[in-house]
């Protein structure tokens, strides 16, 4: 059924449809309508589930945690100073390989204080070892957290899921949404089995206690690989989401980019006003295209690299910062590439931060730029009067 | 002290962005003006990151630190490291909400209370999130209405006080925004103690509580005159029943709790019940004080 949803209350009724067992949750602008959405189906008896309304983030995701490791499927949602409050606690979940699903509002972090749009809080956890998406609309929200438990709880993957949404573009925004009918979403999502390791006392193990340098790295190398395999598996999970909903996402949304010259390579909501500019450009005759990454762990270097084989100029816009880096997403892409054969002419910008807008006008203007500068290549005629030349 | 005896300065400029009514950033006006000029703030995430206004303006003229939401005890302690250490005498001055104080800051706090650090903290209770719009906290009291207590909330009312009483620190206070002669003497009390001071601050909200924003002193004082809350102040471990709540140790002399609740919308569906079970927690909380007056007292 077609309901009109903000990105929270999407992501509030795909924890509805996932039949989650366990939430544990503590409010933060904007993430807090989440929250308050599923207390009201708790309450109300719509979702039979336990709620448990916490003092902190550390402790909502310690509470996840306990309750994963029960066989519980857990959910939990934060944002911004509420994902790096919870971050050791993050860090333990994936590292456990516990199943929990989390849709992250992503926001700016202060000082100073700022409660609008900004990426860097979800890709400062880029190195925790969790699956990452991010969301370009409400419907894809809700489509991803879904899918996202049927990834985690994989027992090839067994890891954690973070699905970012746009804070107040996509949080706070009303699109019309399919949501699903409860009953074919359980035949695509069943209930969480006890595969492999749940507490039992009939065959009691103890989890997470000291291990020697000898078994240490083993261990880290098979969270390694799971965040690897889960590729595989995020593709099986679409495709079958695909039948059923008729809805496929992957791992890049590429759009335009087949005959493509110029691509403008980004993540989240703003990627649909980098469409509406390569629109532009298209009908003054430049072949532009715009590439969003949908997954950025585990990274799609390999389908990446072979999109951009035929691409000549490359803008990456981030909507982040790493202060004494720059952006997050140039670095990742730019060593991504190191290894494919053509690499294609890069620009980084650095966009958006603290919820400054970025508008169609501005991609435009991105994509004139990044032309520009690919033409004038890495050495330029600095003051050259070509005049005086005949040219 | 007299109303008239007040600090002339104003330290909270006008045309912040408070809501009408704002219990918060009175509160504030009030702490500042008792603690004057040699104060330093320090502000976690609340109402108050709000009120203060946007850079490049601000509507507090003493020096403020906002902190994260779990940090505001932890970074007022180094604040005072750091001025002992250059050999500074300055007033470091916590002003947090309640979720700050007793749900995600209390390990902090519980922290610098047990190092005695020199510091005098000051809890504002609005009784919810009210800057994330009104989810419950571990101080909203029972049967109270908020976004994520839709049938009202099934918990009691966090004691904070207490916990901190029981660090032994030199002192605890209780006060109301509805007695700013009270609260004053309070804080000017602690500035002259060494060590941890710790008050808590009864502050009505209009905007979380549902009622009028005209009515917040009304409030305030319904809640001491029903005896929902008691001001007092533990000095040295002594309690002392201090204003109205002096008089109000019989149940007799307290007004019936229908009075504090009926003004708020957040208690609209409560069931006699539910009213019923109010009243005996009051009446437990009074017996409580009852017996550590007797006891001291008997000493
Ligand atoms: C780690 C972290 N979690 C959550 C938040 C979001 N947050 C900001 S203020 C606030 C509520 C504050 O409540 P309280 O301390 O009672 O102050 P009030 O807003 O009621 O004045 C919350 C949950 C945050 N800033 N940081
Ligand atoms: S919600 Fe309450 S405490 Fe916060 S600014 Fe408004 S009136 Fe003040
Ligand atoms: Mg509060």
């Amino acid at each position: 059924m077609i309901q009109v949803l903000t990105g929270n209350h999407s992501a509030a009724y795909a924890a509805l449809l996932s039949d989650v067992e366990v939430v544990s949750a503590y409010p933060i602008t904007p993430q807090t309508q989440i929250v308050e959405k599923i207390a009201e189906f708790v309450e109300t008896g719509k979702l039979k589930a336990k709620y448990v309304r916490v003092e902190s983030e550390h402790s909502a995701m310690a509470v996840c945690v306990g309750a994963s490791s029960a066989g519980a499927r857990t959910f939990t949602a934060t944002s911004s100073h509420g994902l790096l409050h919870m971050s050791e606690m993050v860090y333990w979940a994936s590292a456990a390989r516990l199943p929990i699903v989390m849709p992250v509002v992503c926001r700016t972090l202060g000082p100073p204080w700022n409660i609008w749009n900004e990426h860097t809080d979800m890709l400062l956890l880029r190195d925790f070892g969790w699956i990452q998406f991010f969301a370009e609309s409400n419907q894809e929200v809700l489509d991803t957290i879904i899918q996202a438990y049927r990834i985690a709880e994989d027992e090839r993957v067994l890891i954690p899921v973070m699905v970012g949404l746009d804070a107040f573009t996509l949080s706070h925004t009303s699109e019309p949404v399919d949501v699903p009918e409860i009953e074919s979403v359980r035949k695509f999502l069943p209930p969480r089995t006890n595969a492999p390791y749940v507490f039992d006392p009939s065959n009691p193990f103890t989890f997470g206690n000291l291990a020697y340098p000898s078994h240490h790295m083993e261990i880290k190398y098979m969270h390694h690989k799971a965040v690897e395999d889960a590729r595989k598996v995020i593709l099986e999970v679409d495709d079958e989401w695909n039948k059923i909903f008729c809805r496929k996402y992957g791992f890049l949304d590429k759009f335009m980019c087949e005959d493509a010259k110029v691509i403008i390579l980004t993540i989240g909501s703003s990627a649909g006003d980098a469409k509406e500019a390569a629109k532009v450009l298209r009908k003054a005759g430049i072949a532009a295209g715009v590439l969003r990454i949908r997954v950025i762990n585990p990274f799609p270097s390999k389908e990446l690299s072979n999109i951009l084989s035929n691409v000549e100029a490359v803008a990456v816009v981030d909507r982040n910062l790493s202060p004494g880096n720059g952006g997050i997403l140039l670095e990742k892409i730019k060593s991504s590439l190191y290894s494919s054969k053509y690499r294609p002419f890069i620009k980084g910008y650095l966009a958006g931060l603290g919820g400054r807008d970025i508008t169609v006008k501005d991609y435009i203007k991105i994509f004139e730029k990044t032309l520009e500068a690919y033409k004038k290549g890495e050495t330029e005629w600095f003051n050259l009067n070509l005049e005086m030349t005949g040219s | 002290m007299n109303i008239k005896d007040l600090n002339k300065e104003e330290y909270i400029l006008p045309g912040n962005s408070s809501c009408p009514g704002c219990p918060a950033s009175l509160g504030l006006r009030l702490l500042t003006k008792a603690v004057g000029d040699n104060a330093i703030l320090v502000i976690p995430a609340s109402c108050m990151t709000v009120i203060q206004g946007a850079y490049p303006h601000t509507s507090i003229k003493l020096p403020t630190l906002n902190i994260a939401f779990a940090a505001s005890a932890a970074a007022a302690s180094g604040l005072s490291a750091a001025f002992e250490i250059k050999g500074k005498s300055h007033s470091i001055v916590v002003y947090a909400g309640d979720g700050g104080t007793a749900d995600i800051g209390l390990q902090a706090l519980s922290g610098a209370a047990e190092r005695n650090e020199n510091i005098t903290y000051v809890c504002y209770d609005n009784e919810a999130y009210q800057n994330t719009g009104i989810q419950r906290s571990s101080s909203t009291p029972y049967g109270a209405w908020t976004t994520t207590t839709v049938k009202g909330k099934l918990e009691q009312k966090k004691d904070v006080p207490k916990i901190v009483a029981s660090h032994n620190v030199p002192y605890v206070a209780t006060a109301s925004i509805a007695y700013p002669i009270d609260f004053i003497e309070k804080v000017r009390k602690a500035l002259k103690i060494g060590g941890f001071k710790y008050i808590h601050l009864h502050a009505p909200c209009p905007t979380g509580w549902r009622f009028p924003a005209e009515k917040t002193i009304e409030v305030g004082r319904l809640a001491v005159l029903t005896g929902a809350w008691i001001l007092y102040e533990i000095e040295k471990g002594v309690l002392q029943l201090t204003g109205p709540s002096k008089n109000l140790l019989e149940r007799s002399a307290r007004k019936p709790i229908q009075e504090y609740l009926k003004l708020q919308g957040r208690f609209q569906n409560l069931t006699d019940e539910m009213i019923n079970k109010i009243n005996e927690d009051i009446e437990e909380k009074w017996n409580e004080i009852k017996l550590t007056i007797k006891l001291k007292e008997n000493l």
